[in-house]
């Protein structure tokens, strides 16, 4: 089993992405430069955080242009697994293999703080491993990510089960207060119609050991390794 | 020719950073003003002399890349060659 980290100019945790990956899951994993036209024969992609291209324009919009992103789209249509992370998230919707946008945070400011989260999904290779009623904590650490959809996607999002992560409490209820950017109803990370690209602000791959505040983010990597374990 | 394109948050989106500058110029004094958006100002050259093919070229580039049409409007702003 392979993975690929995509990297473009301006990516700051695709190495993080890479250690939870290589490291701590053991799953044999590759960095894939963006100017490549071909991600080669990878089980799964990894679209990591941090400020392609600067954030100019807006986040994730020039990165979108990038050649490998082509290879990302067909590998979507086929039904590959991609999980986009904090910028990697900004990148899948401008490059419109999600749906919805992001704006500023509602307090205009940069937000870097554990965050906990509910799954309301769990049909997706990301998901799969992560336990019933369990209240995820994971780090987010961006300026926009303050998600947006209006009032039809979101209730298709919805109907189509698309949303699959909420920030909540500590006791998994999903409030005003739990919320750390104005995201319309607290919505973290969503999926595309299939479930097969997951987009998410929080980070996992920051939480893969105790040591770094928590080993949450490890459910959604397991996720990964025993759906394609249960597929060979 | 030049060609500028002004970016904005569509109407039905909130705009913090409008937001927060019309609560500043609050605070200092302006009782007057009643609402503030913030949005881009792009400007582009374009190698042609028409307008109609600097405006088509314009909105490709705005549809394509420049603005966010889920929640941008743009508009384009082409000079007035007639006189």
């Amino acid at each position: 089993m392979t993975f690929g980290v995509l990297v473009f100019p301006g990516s700051n945790c695709d190495h993080d992405a890479y250690h939870a990956l290589k490291h701590i899951h053991g799953i044999n994993t590759s960095f894939i430069w963006h100017k490549e036209s071909e991600i080669g024969n990878v089980d799964g992609v990894i679209i990591p955080g941090g400020f392609s291209y600067g954030d100019y324009l807006r986040s994730g919009a020039i990165a979108r242009f990038s050649p490998v992103m082509n290879a990302v789209a067909r590998f979507a249509e086929k039904g590959g697994p991609i999980l986009g992370i904090c910028n990697g998230f900004q990148i899948l919707l401008e490059a419109r293999l999600l749906p919805g946008t992001m704006m500023a945070n509602e307090q205009l400011r940069f937000t870097c703080k554990f965050v906990n989260l509910v799954c309301q999904n769990r049909d997706t290779p990301f998901t799969s491993s992560i336990p019933d009623e369990m209240v995820l904590r994971i780090p987010v650490a961006h300026g926009e990510g303050n998600y947006y959809a209006d009032s039809e996607l979101l209730k298709k999002l919805e109907d189509a089960n698309q949303v699959v992560f909420r920030y909540c409490d500590a006791d998994g209820n999903i409030t005003p207060e739990a919320n750390p950017n104005g995201s319309v109803g607290n919505i973290a990370g969503i999926c595309n119609e299939k479930g097969n690209v997951v987009g998410m602000m929080p980070h996992p791959e920051r939480a893969v050991e105790p040591g770094l505040g928590s080993d949450h983010g490890r459910y959604l990597f397991d996720s990964t390794l025993s759906r394609i374990i249960t597929a060979l | 020719m030049q060609v500028d394109i002004v970016i904005t948050l569509r109407e039905s989106i909130l705009d913090p950073k409008g937001k927060a500058s019309h609560h500043a110029l609050e605070n200092l004094g302006f009782r007057n003003i009643s609402s503030v958006r913030i949005g881009k100002f792009i400007q582009i050259d374009i190698d042609t002399d028409n307008p109609e093919e600097a405006r088509e070229i314009a909105t490709e580039a705005c549809e394509k890349l420049l603005a966010n049409t889920v929640m941008e409007n743009y508009e384009i702003r082409i000079p007035d060659t007639s006189s």
